[in-house]
């Protein structure tokens, strides 16, 4: 193993198997992780890169990675420095995940805590059943976006497509550019003085601060799929 | 599951590492569909006014010379014969005089070869490395919807140059190979995308457009599917509106790719730093030479 002028661990995929790679992250569980930082080498569109992370390591992935890069993570710092496949960082728990390119579909899927950052675009379904975990998209996200999400918050520097937020319960949703159709249930909000202030806070943690949290547009749940009602028994 | 792959030479120096790069891009897509892989290459047109028709024969020890053309090609239970017919004439011809041949393509450049089994033991069987050409497509399948075998293996021919890839399934297969049968196509298997690929040769034998065809599709197809159609001057792609079927395309100034995953299209040379987006739902994305019909 080599490591950086820094003192990062350098792991190339070309030539360590991704199991390895995995297995020496997960040894490293707990609050004093040696080495802290790593670097991993061609990821060349590998599936579930630096998964099921738990400690507070920072790890670097220099290109592309598949599926469910850093799923479950738990307090690790990963920046992905490419684009990500389906299912990015689906079920985080805490820590920071970044991606400086495009993902692709399910982003941030079910995540519970932590903080999620598409620089590019996010596919369809991203927040889906969102449960926590903050996402901050510098550009814009796919159809079915924060489908049944529950908690946490979503926000769009760019656009988003059809049937955003259908059937969402709590989740907030904030969206700078035009939006393709709201799913059902799902409305636009009044962006009150506590909602700008959410905004900006998620901005500047994402590293956004150049752009107005008061020009963002907000939704949510009108809250009337929460109970059955057979007024709305068309829209279950 | 399934995988798909298709590449698009832009640089004619790619064009004699074709097969090499479709043999990579095969090979990552492996575990995505181990039960059978086939796939399409454009290389060598056939003169004016001769057809070039890919062939399988079950049988190990069939004599291609007897089919009566110029075998071009020969591997694996497939060969490729230029006869000086057209399609319709060259098609009926082999299906009436030998009946227990299959013909997998038909057209001036398209070759069609798959087969039961490992995407990884195909490449090798077939060698795919050999191949040059300006365009090829492949597909790793994971059975669904209908048995393992060679004929339900992709690429599907849909016509004259004309083939279908499909990852994907589709839930009124059955109603619309009835109405197909009833405008005169045949069918081999029970297959779904055989319908699919039924109903493109149908709409192009009508008169659409390529892109007409493809687009009619989200009207008449019900269920999932990333489409990569093969023509001769290029490749189409297009996904069914909920897009849970994945999809990725590359361009760079030599090549364009498509794959359901960035780690087939990683194999090949300058990807990292190609233009890389997923296509939108319901939309056509066309690459051709010149006009595709």
């Amino acid at each position: 193993m080599t490591t950086t002028a820094a003192g990062a661990a350098v792991v190339d995929l070309a030539s360590t198997s991704l199991r390895e790679l995995n297995q020496r992250l997960h040894d490293l569980a707990g609050d004093d992780p040696q080495p802290r930082g790593w670097q991993i080498l061609n990821p060349n569109g590998a599936h579930a890169v630096a998964c099921g992370l738990d400690a507070p390591l920072d790890v670097e992935i220099a290109g592309h990675v598949g599926y469910y890069c850093a799923g479950m993570n738990k307090r690790a710092v990963v920046h992905v420095r490419g684009n990500a496949g389906t299912g990015l960082a689906e079920n985080m728990m805490s820590g920071t995940v970044v991606v400086d390119g495009n993902a692709s579909q399910s982003a941030g899927a079910t995540g519970r805590g932590g903080l999620l950052v598409v620089r590019g675009d996010a596919g369809a379904r991203c927040a889906i059943s969102l449960k926590g975990l903050d996402i901050v998209v510098g550009g814009s996200i796919g159809h079915m976006s924060a489908f049944m999400a529950q908690r946490g918050s979503l926000v769009v520097c760019g656009d988003a497509g059809d049937a955003l937020g259908d059937s969402i319960y709590e989740t907030h949703v904030y969206v700078l550019g035009r939006v393709g159709s709201l799913g059902a249930d799902c409305v636009e909000k009044p962006l009150r003085e506590q909602h700008v202030a959410e905004v900006r806070a998620l901005l500047e943690r994402a590293g956004f601060d150049d752009l107005d949290p008061s020009v963002f547009r907000r939704y949510g749940s009108a809250r009337t799929l929460y109970n059955f009602h057979v007024d709305h028994a068309g829209e279950y | 599951m399934c995988g798909i792959v298709g590449l698009y030479c832009k640089s004619p120096e790619l064009e004699p590492r074709l097969g090499e790069y479709l043999a990579a891009m095969l090979g990552q897509m492996n575990d995505r569909g181990p039960d059978s892989a086939g796939v399409a290459v454009y290389r060598d047109p056939a003169p004016d006014g001769w057809t070039k028709l890919t062939l399988y024969s079950a049988d190990t020890g069939f004599d291609w010379d007897a089919v009566g053309g110029e075998v071009t090609d020969a591997r694996a239970r497939h060969a490729v014969v230029l006869v000086e017919e057209d399609a319709a004439e060259a098609e009926a011809s082999v299906r009436s005089r030998f009946p227990e041949l299959r013909v997998m393509s038909a057209g001036r450049t398209i070759e069609i070869y798959k087969e039961v089994g490992l995407p990884s033991s195909f490449v090798t069987e077939f060698r795919l490395h050999e191949f040059e050409g300006t365009h090829g497509l492949g597909h790793t399948r994971m059975a669904t919807e209908s048995r393992v075998t060679t004929e339900g293996s992709h690429p599907f021919s849909t016509g004259q140059d004309l083939c279908l890839v499909h990852n994907g399934s589709l839930s009124n297969h059955n109603r619309l190979r009835e109405r197909l049968r009833r405008e005169g196509l045949t069918f081999q298997t029970e297959n779904d995308t055989e319908v699919a690929a039924a109903y493109l040769t149908w709409r192009l034998r009508e008169g659409d457009t390529l892109q007409a065809a493809l687009e009619s599709c989200l009207d008449t197809l019900d269920g999932f599917y990333t489409f990569l159609v093969g023509a001769a001057d290029g490749f189409a792609v297009l996904r069914d509106p909920v897009a849970c079927k994945p999809a990725v395309l590359a361009e760079n100034d030599d090549w364009v790719a498509m794959a359901s995953e960035y780690r087939a299209i990683a194999v090949l040379p300058g990807a990292a730093d190609a233009e890389i987006w997923e296509p939108e739902p319901t939309v056509v994305y066309a690459w051709e030479k010149e006009p595709v019909r």
